[in-house]
């Protein structure tokens, strides 16, 4: 059902270059309401450079990004307000380790949205309840697994009520007994109508979640489409060649 | 301005000769501190529960007094009291030396037990005594490893070496509050007085480091 | 005399009154070099050009140099050019400046032992630099910097001696006043140093005690 949905997110021709190397060579995409786009791609393709220059924590050397419409490149003093409206998750989760689980996801609310501290808290433990682990609220990250301490920086990232999640091999860092936990709390965001980019390797995920399926390669983007079209009949034979690789070294899709 | 300049250059030479007298407290007292500190490590490290708790008591009180308490006590207390009729010179390098002991036999004695189990055993099983064992083994690595805090020892003493200013002893410090006294310009004095310092302190600790890169053991310490 | 009356009715009353200025020394000094080590280290790793190079040259000096000159420099020199300190406020002065150098050195290695996913989450949440220093940064470091500042403070209590020699008459320098009068060095500073062996216990005791409430599994 294609309804013409607003477009949230907006990246314009991105360019980013780390001294004589360059890592992201002109690249374009937007995203609708709702969607869900995977980012696929091998090491050095630039993909987490890209989801960085999103949310302006790389600032790209050339091109723009727009949120909504509005341009977040060059904006310097606003950037800290765009960036409440992106939610990001890390590879290595990036829990603030002197905080428990409950004030990491209630540290934005009070410190940067200055929400009443007591309506922040029944936020946070609402968030953490929805990722199911209300009842680890008290616990430090070291006393947390692998798949609790990133289903925590989800929640962290959710209580913000961004408009667009960033996820960057959200299951990279993990073992895998505990990836599916954290797959399962993505998955439900997406059908509850999230709008997202995600960069990852989990083809099983790729293929039931994702809208859009983007393979770059090289910093550019080499090839693009629904997951049905890109893992049956993808314009380019590297996109194949890549894609046959990864669903054996990650297994098939768990439809 | 131009006054200024020219009460420290001519104060310079005299304030040299201080320099002098620094060098030779710290090199004393340092070698002084380096003799001690490594029986005392090793003592507490492999000695009984009696020489091990001697030397405990023996750095806790070391450490524990301030430099210008131990100086008072010994070279006005203790050394005439048991009838040492010492210079202050002399006086300052024992005490500057005994006090240093203290500090550089954990020095020591952390670098010896940051050491593998495995050395000692191994140095064992090819039939060394214990003191062999310590003297080929041991400490030729745990010597290395103090390096830099050794350094810091080094920076910390030579800085210690002023308070001797108090009993009297012709150092730096000394001398350049003579000169300020009758050239009544302290703030030049002193400031060239704390440069000198300076330059001794971080010039030492470069020459340390020089050193510690000499004496390294190739690959040492490094993760395959 | 006998020690024991010697003790009690020539040496008591002056070492107390002296113990009294050297608490108050430290009261002061402690806080102040805390306080501005925090906000030096922090200049260095976090700061811009001007300030990062100020406070790398302000701690080359301040840990340079020793504690002993700088007094001389505050108490002795500065009236040359119309600065008039006392000589209990040039000591603290004097302390705190010197302390807060050592301070810094250990705020800054912490700050750079955090991982650079803290400030990059911090960041991602829409927190300011400055937020993101003062709310999750510096919590972190502190606790990691607390080893190597509270071995400084125990320093600074045994330095705080040096003050006699810029005239303020702390617990070092009633010993010595009373010492030159009497001829019992050895008796008088078995006791004052008596007195810094017990001063220093019951700060270590409070550093540790601090050191317990403030931890966080996983941190330090």
């Amino acid at each position: 059902m294609k309804e013409n949905k607003k477009i949230i997110l907006r990246v314009e021709n991105i360019h980013k270059s780390y001294g004589k190397e360059k890592i992201l060579k002109g690249v374009s995409f937007e995203i609708k309401k709702g969607e869900t786009k995977v980012i696929i791609g091998p090491s050095g393709s630039g993909k987490s450079t890209l989801l960085r220059c999103i949310n302006q924590l790389t600032i790209p050397d050339q091109g723009k990004i727009f949120l909504e419409n509005e341009e977040v490149t060059h904006h310097k003093k606003e950037i800290n307000q765009f960036r409440q409206k992106m939610g990001m998750v890390f590879q290595g989760f990036n829990l603030f380790d002197h905080l428990n689980a409950l004030k990491n996801v209630e540290i934005g609310l009070v410190k940067v949205k200055k929400m009443d501290k007591k309506a922040a808290k029944e936020k946070a433990i609402e968030e953490l309840k929805q990722v199911g682990l209300k009842k680890q609220a008290n616990l430090y990250p070291a006393q947390l697994s692998g798949g609790q301490k990133q289903r925590v920086s989800i929640a962290r990232a959710l209580a913000m009520d961004p408009k667009v999640m960033l996820f960057d091999e959200p299951t990279s860092a993990l073992d895998p007994e505990l990836i599916g936990e954290v797959l399962e709390v993505i998955k439900k965001l997406a059908l509850a109508g999230m709008t997202m980019v995600v960069v990852t390797h989990e083809m099983g995920f790729a293929r039931s979640v994702a809208n859009e399926i983007i393979f770059m390669e090289d910093g550019m983007i080499k090839d693009q489409g629904t997951p049905y079209k890109m893992f049956n009949n993808p314009e380019h034979e590297r996109t194949r060649k890549f894609l046959y690789k990864i669903t054996e070294l990650y297994g098939k899709s768990e439809e | 301005m131009n006054e200024n300049l020219a009460v420290i250059y001519q104060s310079f030479p005299y304030l040299i000769r201080g320099v002098i007298i620094t060098i030779g407290l710290v090199t004393g007292a340092l070698g002084l501190g380096f003799a001690m500190g490594i029986p005392m490590a090793v003592g507490q490290v492999y000695g009984n529960k009696y020489i091990s708790g001697i030397i405990s008591f023996y750095v806790w009180f070391f450490r524990g007094l301030p430099v210008l308490v131990l100086l008072f006590l010994f070279y006005f207390g203790l050394f005439s009291l048991l009838g040492f009729n010492l210079s202050a010179f002399t006086a300052a390098i024992l005490v500057l030396g005994l006090r240093s002991a203290a500090y550089q036999s954990q020095i020591f004695r952390g670098s010896i037990q940051s050491l593998n189990e495995g050395q000692m055993l191994a140095a064992r099983s090819i039939g060394m005594t214990k003191v062999e064992a310590i003297w080929h083994v041991i400490l030729p690595q745990a010597l290395r490893i103090s390096i830099p805090g050794w350094s810091n020892e080094y920076a910390i003493l030579l800085k210690d070496s002023a308070v001797t200013y108090a009993v009297g002893v012709m150092e730096i410090l000394t001398r350049a509050n003579f000169v300020a006294t009758r050239t009544y310009r302290p703030m030049p004095i002193f400031l060239t007085c704390a440069v000198i310092f300076i330059v001794l302190t971080y010039g030492g600790v470069k020459l340390l480091d020089l050193l510690e890169n000499k004496v390294k053991i190739p690959g040492y310490g490094e993760e395959r | 005399m006998e020690t024991i009356t010697f003790i009690r009715e020539i040496l008591l009353a002056p070492l107390l009154e002296g113990t009294i200025v050297t608490l108050k020394l430290i009261a002061f000094s402690i806080p102040l070099g805390l306080f501005f080590g925090i906000l030096i280290g922090t200049g260095r790793v976090y700061g811009n050009k001007f300030v990062s190079s100020f406070c790398t040259i302000y701690t080359l000096f301040f840990r340079g140099s020793p504690l002993l000159v700088q007094l001389f420099i505050l108490y002795y020199g500065l009236p040359s050019i119309g600065i008039f300190f006392s000589p209990f406020v040039a000591a603290v002065i004097g302390f705190s400046l010197c302390s807060c150098a050592y301070h810094s050195e250990y705020i800054r290695g912490a700050l750079q032992s955090i991982k650079s996913g803290q400030m990059m989450a911090a960041e991602a949440l829409g927190m300011t630099r400055f937020k993101a220093i003062l709310y999750i940064i510096l919590p972190q470091a502190l606790r990691r910097a607390i080893p190597g500042c509270s071995n400084e403070i125990i320093y600074l209590i045994k330095y705080s001696s040096l003050a006699f020699i810029v005239t303020c008459v702390e617990l070092t320098g009633a010993g010595k006043i009373i010492a030159s009068r009497y001829f019992e060095y050895t008796l008088i500073f078995a006791v004052v140093g008596a007195i810094y062996l017990l001063i220093v216990s019951i700060v270590t005791k409070i550093l540790n005690i601090l050191e317990k409430k403030l931890e966080i599994p996983g941190i330090g």
